[in-house]
């Protein structure tokens, strides 16, 4: 990881490069993040791949219900000469879920945006085949999203039913 | 239930028997001494019964593993349980060849119809084991993504656990034989109501009044839609 200042030192050189597309900065537990505006993805992401950060690690997708924007992409980047990592997150309204895709850049990225969108609904502008990879073709709905029912069977547990209170009602 | 033990007879006896069996089968076996060999070898039962006993004392279950489940379905055929000694080993690749499918795992619902293909190809008559929590009521994984086995095709038989452990799936298929060989009335289509679903052929419809009521009849040249 970057220490503190290195993290801020990327930081104003992504900001020189545009200025709007750094939101901020995180350094935490060792660990740093650039947040980054949605439009500015593909962009930074090139750029890091400049100074190192040559292998995408991870692209997953969060729902921070109840907080605004709520979905979030992040991009995990490794750079393995130096075994250095640098988070890259962005954050979208779900209204508009758009978010730049980097598969033509970083071809594993290919899945793991399918899978953002299969479960998340965010849709990735420019991804080269973006359909459901793991539901069903014809499933209804974002399933990870956190105000999206957990369905299943509804289960009467009744083993510690004489320890509630009123359970004689 | 009660162990009884016997005293073998005696060795003289025991060679007796011997060479009267040897007799009969060179056809010197005169009619009175032919018909008390008869009657101390043979057992006399019901075509359905024996039938059932063959069945039940000789299951072929699929090789369909669907997850974890299927790691202690495999431990159940290795040599520390080993369900060889009740005839229970010969797993078969094919469906065809199959007559138990043991759902050993988590089925999401775009895995369903695919083992509901299966136990469809599977011959009569045939038997299904909802082995572990996932597939037998969703287990942890009590959410959007799966389904329990008896939603889309009939089970016969559960075993609980998380995985079970071979031993508990082998006692799941012993119970499976003792429902098969002292109840066979008790088929999935008794159960579900599923008579007259029976698939017959076109010929046999013909001659047997019983099987033409069949909704299912097999004509040739067709893939076997009803008729």
């Amino acid at each position: 990881m970057p220490d503190a200042t290195g993290l801020e030192l990327i930081a104003q050189e992504l900001r020189d490069r545009d200025a709007d597309a750094v939101l901020g900065t995180l350094f935490y537990r060792e660990q740093a993040t650039i947040l980054v505006h949605p439009n500015a993805v593909p962009a930074t992401l090139e750029h890091l791949r400049g100074k190192g950060y040559t292998f995408l690690a991870s692209l997953h997708g969060v729902d921070y219900f109840p907080e605004e924007p709520r979905l979030g992409v992040h991009y995990e980047l490794l750079d393995m000469k130096r075994v250095d990592r640098l988070r890259v997150k962005t954050r979208v309204h779900t209204d508009v879920p758009h978010v730049p895709s980097v598969t033509p850049k970083w071809p594993t990225a290919n899945h793991q945006e399918r899978e953002a969108f299969d479960m998340f609904g965010i849709v990735f502008d420019g991804h080269p085949d973006l359909r459901r990879i793991l539901m069903p073709e014809d499933y209804e709905g974002w399933p990870q999203r956190r105000d999206f029912p957990v369905g299943g069977e509804a289960i009467l547990y009744t083993h510690n039913e004489l320890n509630q209170p009123g359970w004689w009602k | 239930m009660e162990i009884v033990r016997q005293k073998l007879s005696d060795s003289t006896d025991f060679r007796a028997r011997q060479l009267r069996a040897r007799d009969m089968l060179k056809g010197d076996l005169d009619d009175a001494d032919l018909q008390k060999h008869v009657e101390e070898s043979l057992l006399t039962t019901t075509l359905e019964k024996a039938s059932k006993w063959a069945q039940g004392n000789a299951f072929m279950p699929a090789t369909f593993g669907l997850a974890c489940c299927a790691i202690e379905m495999m431990a159940m055929v290795n040599a520390r349980v080993d369900i060889a000694r009740f005839g229970f080993e010969a797993f078969r690749a094919s469906p065809r060849q199959a007559d138990v499918l043991i759902i050993s795992g988590r089925i999401s619902i775009k895995m369903a119809p695919v083992v509901r293909r299966i136990y469809d190809q599977m011959l009569e008559p045939k038997w299904a084991i909802a082995m572990g929590a996932c597939a037998s009521s969703q287990g942890v994984f009590n959410n959007y993504a799966i389904v329990p086995a008896d939603k889309f095709m009939p089970v016969d038989m559960y075993v609980p656990g998380c995985p079970p452990r071979p031993e508990s799936l082998a006692h799941g298929i012993l119970k499976l034989r003792q429902a098969v060989v002292a109840r066979p009335d008790l088929g999935w289509r008794a159960r579900y109501g599923g008579e007259g679903t029976e698939e017959v052929l076109a010929q046999v419809a013909a001659e047997d009044p019983g099987a033409a009521a069949a909704i299912n009849v097999l004509r040739e040249g067709t893939d076997g839609a009803s008729a």
